[in-house]
């Protein structure tokens, strides 16, 4: 059967199977099992006011729990486990993986990366969102530094790697240093700044994500307290730091997480641009070399991602709970 | 700011500036591939980008037809204009592809044999190359490249070629001439534009088979979740029950988890129940892994909801089910889209997924793997093929980013911002 096809039956059943589901267990609970009439009307409806949130709930905590709960624990559980799956070998993966060079230059890569690209892509975006404020065609400027969100990582690569390529007939950089006399160079395998040329990519995608949220953060921020600080004198720079940044540093704080985490997950820049050569290694990339090879290295490294957001998702879960 | 005279207008003059550089320097990358994937592929790698609307120095390959040719003693001689009847102005000739600007037009170009002396002093034949004044008389070397002694008076024609800067030629063979020659020339081309590089790929590259895969990838893997957490989220947000709190919590907890947790338990989960690598895997997969975010973005937004209109519909007997079909759902179509948006970026742009929950094979590529794992490979260095398969697979998410970015930034604020 053609894919196509399979989809468009995929989005009947898929669908209907939704549909039907809700539509029909809400029947069966008012009509069949706690019908609301005769003598136990009023308790028949609170019972089933009672189970009809776990009939909503469902489907999305099946797959919630198939999906990304089951997955701590099995892949914890995996990653115990030798190569073939076969032998209990308790830590070993993890005390091997530390002791390997290739590792630590990855989890060195990522603190490189969690460190650079919140940090940079916040900072464009604050500053592109003050600058665009007032700015008769701000929103044309925002929307076409906003478009790189749109391109996937392997496309935004694949734009790099031109901008980038050796040839000053093709790659920009190199056109420039040409033009001024200079021998072309390869970025990717310049030690240690490879890592960063890599990050501009992530960063240039970014940036339009931090620059929309702190744009509308700094709309909201009341006029008064601007304008309190005109009259006493203070200039632009003063009122952007003093005044501004501080009424959304909340804001800044959610998008800065928002990139350090999406910055963990990502390993198709690295893919594309080096396949991790030249010491360009990150942990989402480093686990893909053993994926399919070495299930148990695999696991152990994907463990070590989420121990990595461990804090932060506690920190969420708090505030979320403190909120509802 | 306004407020202040004098101050203005100098600063926003300097926002200007600063704005269009920053909005330069996003663009330039893009609009570099963009115009690559329409160039021809010789002047890609003979000019950069930027120079794409200025004419091209290029080497071409000329066979002038033999019709004219003629004989001069054991030589055959052709003689004629490389444009044939077009214009033109060469800058370089020669005989050899590997060498197409040799020499200056205006010159003869010629292949002699001539005897040299070797190493061990014995005699023996080579061929030297020599350019020289067209009006002039040809000058020997008095060793070849090679250092060896060439012994004066012993060069032999063996072919001469002469190009003026209009293109007319004089092209010297020995024996009699029965095959067009093979000239070259360096000229200038102008601007060359189509859409060559995209028709390659999407005919004999296969980039049609991937166009289609991720579109049948995107559909389902958008479309499922967003009913499955649009239940969850009324229920959230509306619906009493006891650890609701807890639940909510958990799919803030769930948020952030990584998704390469669940690659190897998830896969192996798919080849125990017999999925295995295929659509439907991948269709789950998805479903789950974009669930979080579609219950939190959705009950934020239906929290939001004025609570008299809930509570009026259910004062006036409508149970829970009636209530969300008939009012919660349909006031809740800016946050569906969001969503939507959100999860179709996502999937359309997903590379880890598909390698991970798809077959490797060049049947079921979605364009991502195609161009990661495939393209980049096999065509390294084709620049045109490379930029025209990029172009194909962000030109769909381009058009929905630019159609419907209203809601996509909504569904931004809503979702970091509380």
């Amino acid at each position: 059967m053609s894919p196509i096809l399979q989809g468009i039956l995929t989005i009947i059943i898929g669908v209907g199977g939704c549909v039907g589901y809700f539509y029909l267990s809400n029947a069966v609970l008012d009509r069949i099992i706690f019908p609301a009439r005769d003598d136990d009307q009023g308790r028949n409806i609170a019972l089933a006011t009672a189970v009809r949130p776990w009939l909503f709930l469902l489907p999305a905590m099946l797959a919630l729990g198939l999906y990304l709960v089951y997955p701590v624990v099995g892949s914890f559980i995996r990653s115990l486990y030798n190569r073939s799956g076969q032998e209990f070998i308790g830590l070993d993966n993890y005390l091997q993986m530390f002791s390997e060079e290739g590792f630590r230059v990855a989890l060195f890569n990522n603190f490189l990366w969690i460190l650079f690209v919140p940090a940079a892509a916040t900072f464009f975006g604050l500053l592109v969102a003050q600058l665009t404020d007032r700015l008769s065609w701000g929103s044309i400027a925002k929307s076409l530094i906003f478009m790189p969100m749109a391109i996937s990582f392997v496309g935004a690569s694949l734009i790099w790697k031109f901008v980038y390529a050796n040839d000053p007939d093709i790659g920009i950089i190199n056109a420039i240093r040409d033009y001024f006399g200079a021998d072309p160079i390869d970025p990717m395998q310049i030690p240690f700044w490879n890592n960063f040329f890599i990050m501009i990519i992530m960063v240039w995608m970014q940036t339009g994500f931090a620059m929309v949220i702190l744009s509308a953060a700094l709309r909201g921020i009341p006029e008064e307290t601007v304008e309190a600080a005109i009259i006493d004198g203070a200039n632009p720079f003063q009122i952007f730091f003093k005044i501004k940044v501080p009424q959304i540093a909340g804001t800044i704080v959610v998008v800065w997480t928002t990139i350090t985490f999406l910055t963990l997950k990502i390993f198709d820049i690295v893919y594309t641009m080096t396949g991790g050569n030249f010491d360009t290694e990150i942990l989402p990339s480093y686990m893909m070399d053993y994926m399919f090879r070495d299930d148990g290295r695999a696991t152990a490294v994907a463990f070590v991602i989420m121990l990595i957001v461990t804090p932060v998702m506690i920190y969420n879960i708090r505030q979320a709970k403190r909120e509802a | 700011m306004d407020n202040i005279a004098g101050q203005k207008s100098s600063l926003s003059i300097v926002t200007h500036i600063a704005v269009l550089a920053l909005v330069l320097i996003w663009l330039i990358p893009t609009v570099g591939l963009l115009v690559s994937s329409f160039r021809d592929r010789e002047q890609i790698s003979e000019t950069g980008w930027w120079a794409a609307m200025f004419p091209v120095e290029a080497a071409v390959r000329v066979r002038p037809g033999i019709d004219g040719a003629t004989t001069d003693g054991d030589y055959g001689v052709l003689t004629g204009n490389l444009f044939e009847g077009g214009s033109g102005s060469v800058s370089g000739f020669g005989l050899i592809g590997r060498d197409p600007g040799v020499a200056a037009p205006g010159q003869t170009y010629a292949w002699y044999e001539v005897e040299v002396t070797d190493e061990d002093g014995e005699l023996d034949d080579e061929r030297v190359e020599i350019a020289y004044p067209a009006d002039g008389e040809p000058e020997f070397p008095e060793a070849t490249e090679d250092g060896l002694p060439i012994t004066p008076g012993s060069a032999v024609l063996q072919r001469s070629l002469t190009v003026a800067e209009n293109g007319d030629f004089t092209y010297v063979d020995e024996g009699e001439i029965s095959r067009a020659p093979s000239i070259y020339i360096v000229t200038e081309q102008p601007p060359d534009f189509g859409l060559q590089n995209y028709e390659q790929i999407l005919t004999s590259d296969g980039m049609d088979r991937a166009f289609i895969n991720t579109l049948t990838v995107t559909v389902p893997a958008t479309v499922i979740p967003i009913l499955i957490a649009a239940f969850a989220a009324y229920a959230l947000a509306w619906m009493e029950f006891p650890g609701r709190g807890w639940l909510v919590a958990a799919v803030v907890g769930l948020l952030v988890v990584p998704l390469q947790l669940a690659l190897v338990p998830m896969l192996k989960l798919h080849e125990t129940i017999g999925i295995g690598q295929s659509f439907l895997g991948i269709w789950m997969a998805h479903t789950g892994f974009g669930l979080p975010l579609a219950v939190y973005l959705l009950r934020n937004y239906m929290i939001g909801l004025p609570r008299d209109i809930i509570e009026s519909a259910k004062v006036d007997g409508a149970t829970d089910f009636q209530v969300f079909t008939k009012i919660v759902l349909p006031l809740s179509f800016p946050a569906l889209a969001s969503f939507a948006i959100f999860q179709f970026l996502w999937t359309w742009n997903d590379l880890l997924v598909a390698k991970v929950f798809l077959p490797a094979n060049s049947e079921s590529w979605v364009m991502t793997v195609k161009i990661a794992d495939d393209l980049l490979g096999s065509r390294g260095g084709d620049w045109g093929i490379l930029a025209a398969a990029a172009f194909v697979s962000i030109a769909v998410p381009l058009i929905v980013f630019f159609a419907m970015q209203k809601y996509l930034v909504r569904g931004l604020l809503a979702g970091s911002v509380k």
